[in-house]
């Protein structure tokens, strides 16, 4: 066997690759919340040629635009987020085969039950992983279907126009309620899986638990939150119509 | 005080076994959770059944032998206690009991409450040692061990190898058990010639033995009669991905100015 | 006539070790392979034993009846291990652990083997530090020690209140290694049923495989016993349930000798039993005693709670009676004078025996805290046991069976009255004459297995033809359908008591008859109830399901079995030996203060008895004790 392979063939190695690919996707969320956060900033007032109004180009949509565009000239438009998103699908790949060979490892390890079982420490963030990460999963993949494809419309949908997209299908309360409870599913997995990756790639220890466990809290539950105030913030009507723009002017 | 107790019968690891039920009565609170199973075992002798099968021997906590999981806790509902130190004083009067084996596909059933658990001694076989012959060695005052670290080793070194990590792990895992033995060796200066090449075969040989992964329950530290934390499942995890990651295995390779 | 060659080396005892190392024959590097030795269980000597011969070359086999080398009762020593390293600079030194053990063995030990135990203590520790044993030890990182009963100097290794847990495993962990080199081949669950003896040398054993009934030949080219002590004979003991005195039954009905078998150590602090369905007695490390005060009420049933009493109503015996040690006077008087005051009415707990270890005072001295941290795991197992909270209240203890001095008689070389025959460890009697000191047990333990045996039975080796008996031959037939005869004799009996049953009378019997002091009368009547009760053990025993499977009363039964005779000797032994010596007191024979009287004109020799067939009176061979480095003299801990 080669040394990846005896790597890969250990449970702590698959859980090292869980880990990190886990640290990317949370990455990945850090920085999307940061992003959707920008659909508080409201918009730049913009004068427009023939037009009687300032329109307004809001500062999510620019923010798409530069996602879009970031790395020009270097690199051709759009290569960093085919770049990133190339990334990520490894990383969920990855982290779903991983688990699931451990989880069928463990299944084999311990093929009868108790006839009285009592769980003693186990979290139910830790119990569930398998529910919260399934759900989150079917998530993404509607999502994506959703807002990144426009394949699944509901309300209007014109690509770039990430304002108006978010807003048209928030006002629907399905909609906008099923978005806030998959993100505290998100939160729970991401509590256990933090919590976990500190454990797996052997940075935790007694002196600094505490630390750890607040932080894994904080991360979660704050991303989770930030995540979940975007339907929220439409639904209520907190956010504004911003009125609709040519999206010429994304370009400029 | 009465109790109903529960027991898993089986003949042999190829039986599927079952749970029996017997009614025990005449038992006094200061009765260890063992003698209580010794009362039952004379009740079912002198009946003419078959006595319940159990490991046991030194019933001070020590040996690691008995090996049972009471109520679906190992080792019973009592925190850092093993069975043979459980006393019926941690069940209410009339209390119904279930007792089970050890369950972990690495520890097939021998018998009853009977287990296999030769999987540990070969994960130890595999470098849960510091290699020596007997003989003279050296002063031991002359390698000065700081007293916290010999603490923590000892803290490693007080697993005694008995399994319950596995049994309370839903997901049978000997990360706490393995983990102890790397980490009380991997602490002590003696034991670093030999660190990252230990840790390497007895992981290798812990997956071999089909034992689960780690989920970071906390099930194994919470039912180990011993308390061993799972600090030292981290600790191992370090040394391991440094062993894979970091250490190089082809020490003679050579290099070439450019 | 058995042959009591003690081969003791000659010239002075400072060298005779080194001496008698030189002039052993040797096998050489090659040849060793060649022989096949086998070693019957895995505490510490065997473990030892066995883990270094394998690292030498020789084809080791290892047997226990546990499931695993790691479960043997060497892990339940709490205290320590001495070695005379005098780091403390207190005057320590190999001929003050030497005679320190002489005076507490009573003079009934062969100085020499004591010496060169003494002379091997530093070098045990030294060999478990390059194990990774971690021991205790100070601010600065150097390795700490603590007292012990018995002695004026602080020389005991320790690792919290889990020495022997510890020793243990570097030992285990160390046979591990040879197993892993595929040079130890380890038979677990595996129970010695007997011996084969061919032209009077040993030359293999016969095992039952206690998963599949499965009986085996082994022939061997040696054979280490170190089955460990026989205290279960009392039922309650501190020795684990499964601890038994069959290999050296076996042993001793073969041809060996047996040494001093009624030497038993009662150990003073073990926690009481609390009724009779009691399995086991659990031992409270007599480290205890370095903080603890013993003390009963000085009233006659005082029923008061022991923090209600005060001072001057208590009665501290030791103190009082031996000011010089106080509560740290060897085991034997202990435990004698805790039986005493129990006897006159003094005694606390819901039996009456019983009496209590206060900690009030060191803990008023060092804080509670310091003083639990010392304790820690002993003051949590005291609590989980009896529901009491030392810090709060004294806890109680009572002496307890723990350790037999006894065993089978080995030469110098550690070899038993049978060639090829090997006995290390407790199951020889060797080093501890009438009584042992504190923290003793392991350090013999480890001498004879990681030092001795590998070295001696070299010897031995060098004289035999490697592999000249194989299990083809006779004898192996013969006695094999012997041990398959007694196994299905005691399934068939099919009567209505349950070997656990017979167990405990027996155990009963003894503690009546042969305990802490005994008598001639008392032990007369012990030697005419045995022998009834073991008629009705083989007429009456009920073990139920068959031989081919996993089965713990067909174990325990045989146990048992061997029990009967063993007890009927030891009582022989007690009642032949007109003197009281260490931790045997013949009532008869006390000075006027109830200390023992030693007779050391009479009876200064190891009694070691020789079998004669069943039923018929084993015969008493005398090896007679010199002792020239260390002269004579009266133990006195009073002044």
């Amino acid at each position: 066997m080669t040394r990846f392979s005896k790597f890969y063939a250990s449970s702590i190695g698959k859980k090292f690759i869980a880990a990190v690919t886990g640290l990317v996707l949370f990455g990945f969320l850090a920085g999307h919340v940061a992003g959707n956060l920008k659909v508080y900033t409201g918009a730049d007032h913009v004068m427009v040629d023939g037009a009687e109004d300032a329109i307004n180009v809001p500062h999510i949509d620019q923010y798409g635009h530069f996602l879009r565009v970031v790395g020009e000239p270097l690199v051709p438009k759009l290569f960093v987020l085919w770049g990133a998103r190339v990334v990520l699908l490894l990383s969920v790949v990855l982290h779903i085969m991983v688990v699931v060979q451990l989880s069928m490892k463990s299944a084999e390890a311990r093929p009868v039950d108790y006839v009285k079982s009592k769980k003693a420490a186990a979290s139910w963030a830790a119990r569930y992983m398998m529910v919260s990460g399934l759900i989150v999963l079917a998530f993404i993949i509607f999502h994506l279907l959703h807002f990144t494809a426009g394949v699944i419309v509901i309300g209007d949908f014109e690509e770039g126009k990430v304002y108006n997209n978010l807003r048209s299908s928030f006002r629907n309360p399905i909609v906008a309620i099923g978005y806030v409870v998959v993100m505290a599913m998100l939160a729970f997995h991401m509590y256990h899986g933090v919590w976990s990756l500190f454990q797996t790639l052997g940075l935790d220890n007694p002196d600094r638990n505490r630390f750890l466990r607040a932080f894994a809290i904080v991360a979660s539950v704050g991303i989770a939150a930030g995540l979940a105030s975007v339907p929220l913030a439409f639904l209520t009507g907190m956010l504004p119509d911003l009125g609709e723009y040519p999206s010429y002017l994304l370009e400029k | 005080m009465r109790i109903k107790i529960h027991v898993w019968r089986q003949k042999s690891a190829d039986d599927k076994g079952r749970m029996e039920s017997h009614d025990l009565d005449g038992l006094t609170p200061d009765m260890s959770f063992l003698e209580m199973l010794d009362c039952l075992n004379e009740k079912l002798t002198v009946e003419g059944a078959e006595p319940v099968a159990f490991d046991h021997d030194c019933r001070e906590g020590v040996c690691g032998s008995c090996s049972m999981v009471v109520n679906g806790e190992a080792h019973g509902p009592r925190r850092e206690t093993t069975t043979c130190q459980l006393y019926m004083r941690s069940f209410e009067d009339g209390a119904e009991i279930f007792v089970e084996p050890f369950r972990a596909a690495a520890f097939p059933i021998v018998r009853d409450l009977v287990v296999d658990r030769s999987a540990f001694d070969r994960i130890i076989q595999a470098g849960g040692y510091i290699s020596n012959h007997s003989g003279p060695k050296p002063e031991p005052n002359s390698i000065p061990i700081e007293p916290i670290v010999q603490e923590a080793a000892l803290d490693a070194a007080s697993c005694i190898g008995c399994g319950a990590c596995v049994a309370a792990c839903p997901n049978g895992s000997a990360m706490l058990f393995t983990s102890a033995k790397v980490s009380h060796l991997g602490l002590m200066p003696q034991g670093q010639t030999e660190r990252y090449d230990r840790v390497e075969s007895m992981v290798n040989q812990m997956e071999e033995e089909g034992f689960g992964s780690c989920r970071n329950y906390a099930e194994c530290e919470a039912q180990c009669p011993k308390g061993i934390s799972i600090a030292f499942i981290g600790r191992m995890n370090a040394d391991y991905l440094k062993s894979q990651l970091v250490q190089p295995d082809d020490r003679r390779g050579k290099m070439h100015a450019q | 006539m058995l042959n009591l060659d003690a081969k003791l080396p000659g010239g002075p005892i400072e060298e005779a070790w080194t001496n008698h190392k030189d002039q052993l024959r040797l096998v050489g590097p090659n040849n060793r392979p060649n022989y096949k030795v086998l070693v019957v269980g895995t505490g510490l000597a065997g473990a030892s034993a066995a883990a270094s011969m394998a690292a030498m070359g020789y084809q080791v086999e290892s047997f226990c009846f546990q499931d695993s080398p790691r479960r043997a009762h060497s892990i339940a020593a709490q205290g320590g291990i001495n070695a005379s390293k005098n780091y403390r600079n207190d005057g320590d030194s190999t001929w003050r652990l030497f005679t320190d053990t002489q005076k507490g063995g009573d003079f009934r030990a062969r100085e020499a083997n004591v010496y060169r135990l003494a002379e091997l203590s530093t070098a045990i520790i030294d060999q478990c530090v390059a194990q990774g044993v971690p021991f205790a030890r100070e601010y600065g990182g150097k390795l700490a020690n603590r007292s012990f009963g018995g002695v004026l100097v602080e020389r005991t290794f320790y690792c919290r209140g889990e020495t022997g847990q510890q020793l243990l495993l570097g030992a285990y962990s160390a046979m591990q290694e040879q197993i892993a080199a595929k040079r130890i081949k380890m038979h677990t669950r595996t129970e010695v049923m007997d011996f084969i003896v061919v032209d009077g040398k040993l030359r293999g054993l016969i095992t039952r495989d206690l998963t599949t009934g499965e009986f085996k030949r082994h022939s061997a080219d040696a054979v280490v016993l170190a089955t460990g002590g026989y205290g279960n004979v009392f039922y309650l003991s501190t020795n684990a349930k499964g601890s038994n005195v069959s290999s050296l039954m076996r042993a001793y009905k073969r041809g060996a000798g047996f040494a001093n078998p009624c030497f038993t150590q009662i150990h003073p602090t073990s926690i009481p039993a609390s009724g009779d369905y009691q399995s086991k007695l659990t031992l409270m490390s007599e480290s205890l005693r370095n903080d603890g005060r013993i003390w009963v009420p000085r009233k006659e049933g005082d029923n008061r709670a022991p923090v209600d009493i005060p001072e001057a109503e208590r009665f501290y015996y030791l103190e009082e009676r031996y000011p010089r040690f106080g509560n740290l006077v060897p085991r034997d008087v202990a435990a004698r004078n805790a039986k005493d005051v129990c006897d006159q009415g003094l005694g606390v707990g819901p039996t009456g025996y019983g009496v209590y270890l206060d900690f009030a005072a060191a803990i008023k001295e060092k804080g509670a805290d310091a003083v639990k941290a010392k304790y820690s795991n002993l003051f949590e197992m005291y609590e989980r046991i009896t529901d009491d909270d030392p810090v709060k209240t004294p806890m109680r203890i009572y002496p307890a069976v723990h350790y037999t001095m006894g065993g089978l008689w080995v030469d110098y070389n550690l070899m038993t009255s049978i060639p090829g025959l090997y006995a290390a460890g407790e199951s020889n009697f060797a080093d501890h004459g009438a009584n042992r000191l504190g923290a003793s047990s392991l350090m013999q333990c480890l001498a004879d297995g990681y030092f001795i045996v590998p070295v001696t039975i070299g010897d031995y080796l060098s004289r035999v033809e490697p592999g000249e008996i194989g299990t083809d031959h006779e004898e192996f037939e013969k006695v094999e359908s012997e041990v398959i005869e007694q196994t299905s004799k005691l399934l068939s009996i099919n009567g209505e008591r349950s070997s656990q049953s017979f167990h405990r009378e027996l155990g009963k019997i003894m503690w009546e008859h042969c305990g802490i002091a005994r008598s001639k009368e008392s032990l007369e009547e012990g030697l005419e109830k045995i022998p009834k009760l073991r008629d009705e053990f083989w007429s009456n025993l009920r073990v139920a399901g068959e031989s081919n499977h996993l089965n713990q009363t067909l174990e325990h039964a045989g146990r048992v079995a061997d029990f009967m005779d063993f007890g009927e000797l030891m009582c022989q032994d007690a009642l032949a030996r007109e003197e009281s010596c260490g931790c045997h007191l013949r009532e008869e024979y006390q000075t006027e203060e109830n200390e023992a009287k030693r007779n050391d004109d009479e009876f200064a020799f190891v009694s070691v008895f020789e079998h004669k067939g069943d039923g018929q009176k084993p015969e008493l061979n005398k090896e007679s004790l010199a002792f020239e480095a260390f002269p004579l003299a009266t133990r006195n801990y009073k002044s």
